[in-house]
């Protein structure tokens, strides 16, 4: 197991050097050298035009079919709504429930959780609820034992789950559990149709690299997807499902952590992750009461106000806003960016939106580079106009 | 009040860049740099000790030049480091690497508080935090954004939520991962830089930390990266002419005809 260069083939010639995109690759007397951070992807392999690159699989410990079936989803609530993430994942399990010929369960958790019935009509087969008052809010240990727990009784091979701040907490905590693999932040999900596996495609380095994992020999494969990455589906009404209620067995498990209070983020007016639109800022708008007139053309659309690294690290606007790498990572149905340059930092953070409109003065901005519609011109002449043109067109 | 602090030695952020006319990797000098979110953690280290006393150690899991991010952890107040390196950590997933961090906590022994950062830069899953609290059976406290206490054996803290943040209570030891908010890391001290060059940095390899074969490395990891490719940017940009009063019509006009307004 592991990759080896013949040197015999090999001709130094160097293709595989750009290819790697681990940087795992240096040239040693003329020869590649493998470095240790090499994962063995085989991109180098494939580059390689003398089939010099050989790299050998690790056997198989478990037979892949080992009695797993059904595709299942954790569906997030909080205070007893569903979250939008949840339908997404429901109507993307449907359909790799459909090309796998299983069943979709869907697993709730909460008290007094509003509209379970709907996640049959968005295609669930099975919806397994526990409702308990200890549930209600989100508790790391009681959320991580209960799934692990259905999952060792119900054997599904598949279970997605939203890539929020619940989800990124406790379902690596459910993978260990299991020992089994997990991929983070899916963007691409698909069945391979000989091999049944779950073709896991995820984002890396900031979005510059995209990247497929699978999870072959362990069971369940676990993948978390960013809200507004797939699409809330068309409920169907008078879809046939079961509604399992299970109970929720206190003496099996404690929370060691205590939520003590909770503190609502009061300039967070439609949240960031959520949000279809965001109206975003950078250094461009100059001073911290500029924000007010993004927040105006935000309330005008309805939506969430973002903003670039630094109006955050002048203290302008609260981190919760940051978009970009070291911010929060969104992907709407339409960005607006206005004033912001945009660094790769940024636009790691949001270059998967669906439509990104840009507002700046610089032409060159690199923001441009990644924008559907480009308006070069100042944001203080611009932003109003557009907001007066969305109101009158509102009448 | 021991504390560790996990490290990882990540690739330069911009130095990841997409060369438009050979869709390669463009890579001006690679030059290895702390993961941005681990120097929060280890800040947070930094000034817990110094409020509470104790020794901060840092780890990191790594080939051997990792080695300099835990002589730069050293000059920012880290009072010990180790590197935990050997040829079968190589192509571990955050499964397995968490499982070679829970062996070197153990062998650590004495600690109070484990903390990481929210993710890297490289990898960005985040997943490494939660599966070392699971395999050292302790609780995990995810996006912590401020310590206001600790006494008794509990430590509260804020956590950084979609909706705004929900104060925790957790017993230590535990794990937490700490966001940007937190703190701001200082620079390192001309003392910590000479403490750092002189600094003995042990290398623990899989033989010390006793590690079962098949539960690191490729052979351990359940994930395995089948392809990698760049994406396609199928986005074409158009700028938008004309006076102020066009260009906001133009933009309107698109923006209903997507139906996003």
């Amino acid at each position: 197991m592991g990759i080896q260069i013949d040197l015999e083939k090999c001709t130094g010639c160097g293709a595989c050097l750009p290819a790697c995109p681990l940087d795992a690759l240096e040239l040693a007397e003329d020869k590649p050298r493998v470095k240790d951070n090499c994962n063995l992807c085989g991109a180098c392999r494939d580059a390689c035009e003398y089939d010099a690159i050989i790299i050998e699989e690790a056997p198989e410990k478990i037979a892949p079919d080992t009695g797993f079936r059904g595709v299942w989803v954790f569906a997030e609530q909080r205070q007893g709504q569903l979250k939008g993430v949840a339908y997404e994942l429901v109507s993307k399990g449907r359909e790799l429930a459909d090309s796998l010929g299983t069943e979709l369960g869907v697993v709730c958790f909460g008290h007094q959780v509003q509209g379970v019935e709907q996640l049959v009509a968005y295609g669930a087969d099975k919806v397994y609820l526990v409702d308990d008052p200890a549930l209600a809010h989100y508790q790391d240990d009681l959320y991580a034992h209960q799934l692990a727990r259905l999952i060792e009784e119900h054997r599904p091979e598949i279970l997605l789950a939203g890539a929020t701040s619940l989800g990124r907490s406790f379902i690596p905590r459910v993978a260990a559990m299991l020992e089994t693999g997990l991929t983070a932040d899916c963007t691409g999900l698909d069945i391979d149709g000989d091999t049944r596996l779950l073709l896991q495609t995820r984002p890396t380095f900031g979005g510059n690299i995209m990247a497929t994992i699978t999870c072959r020999a362990r069971r369940p494969q676990m993948a978390t997807v960013r809200p507004h990455v797939f699409k809330k589906g068309i409920p169907k009404d008078g879809r046939q499902g079961q509604i399992i209620r299970i109970d929720f067995d206190r003496s099996a498990v404690t929370s060691r952590t205590k939520l003590l209070g909770f503190i609502e983020d009061l300039t967070e007016k439609v949240r960031l992750e959520e949000a279809d639109i965001i109206v975003s800022g950078g250094r461009g708008l100059g001073k911290p009461e500029n924000f007010q007139l993004l927040q105006e053309l935000a309330d005008v659309l309805g939506a969430a106000l973002g903003s670039s690294r630094p109006p955050v690290d002048e203290g302008w606007i609260p981190y919760s806003h940051q978009v970009g790498q070291t911010g929060k990572t969104v992907c709407p149905k339409l960005y607006i960016a206005c004033g912001i340059s945009g660094a790769v930092q940024h636009l790691a953070g949001m270059q998967t939106s669906e439509v990104i409109v840009a507002i700046n003065h610089d032409p060159h901005a690199p923001i441009f580079e990644i924008a559907t519609y480009g308006i070069v011109g100042d944001l203080f002449e611009i932003v109003p106009m557009l907001i007066a043109r969305l109101k009158e067109a509102r009448g | 009040m021991n504390i560790v602090v996990c490290i990882k030695q990540v690739p330069g952020t911009t130095e990841v860049k997409i060369d438009p006319q050979t869709n390669t990797l463009v890579r001006e000098g690679v030059e290895g740099i702390v993961n941005p979110f681990d120097t929060y953690a280890l800040e947070e280290g930094v000034r817990l000790k110094e409020r509470f006393g104790g020794v901060v150690t840092v780890v990191s899991m790594g080939p051997p030049q990792a080695e300099a991010a835990l002589r730069e952890a050293i000059s920012v107040g880290a009072d010990q480091a180790i590197l935990l390196s050997d040829r079968a950590f190589a192509g571990s997933d955050t499964l397995a690497t968490a499982y070679v961090l829970s062996r070197a906590i153990a062998r650590i022994g004495d600690y109070d508080l484990v903390i990481c950062g929210k993710q890297t830069l490289d990898g960005d899953t985040g997943q490494v935090g939660p599966e070392l609290a699971q395999r050292l059976g302790i609780p995990f406290v995810a996006y912590v954004s401020k310590v206001e206490a600790i006494q008794d054996g509990q430590m509260r803290v804020q956590r950084l939520i979609e909706e705004g943040h929900e104060l925790m209570e957790a017993p230590l030891p535990c794990v937490m991962s700490v966001v940007k908010e937190i703190n701001v890391p200082r620079l390192p001290s001309l003392r910590g830089m000479m403490r750092a060059k002189g600094a003995q940095i042990p290398v623990w390899t899989a033989r010390d930390l006793d590690i079962e074969a098949d539960r690191v490395g490729v052979a351990g990891s359940p994930t395995r990266v089948i392809r990698v490719f760049f994406p396609q940017r199928t986005r074409k940009s158009q700028m938008l002419e004309g006076t102020a009063e066009s260009q906001v019509e133009q933009l309107v006009e698109r923006l209903r005809e997507t139906k996003l307004i």
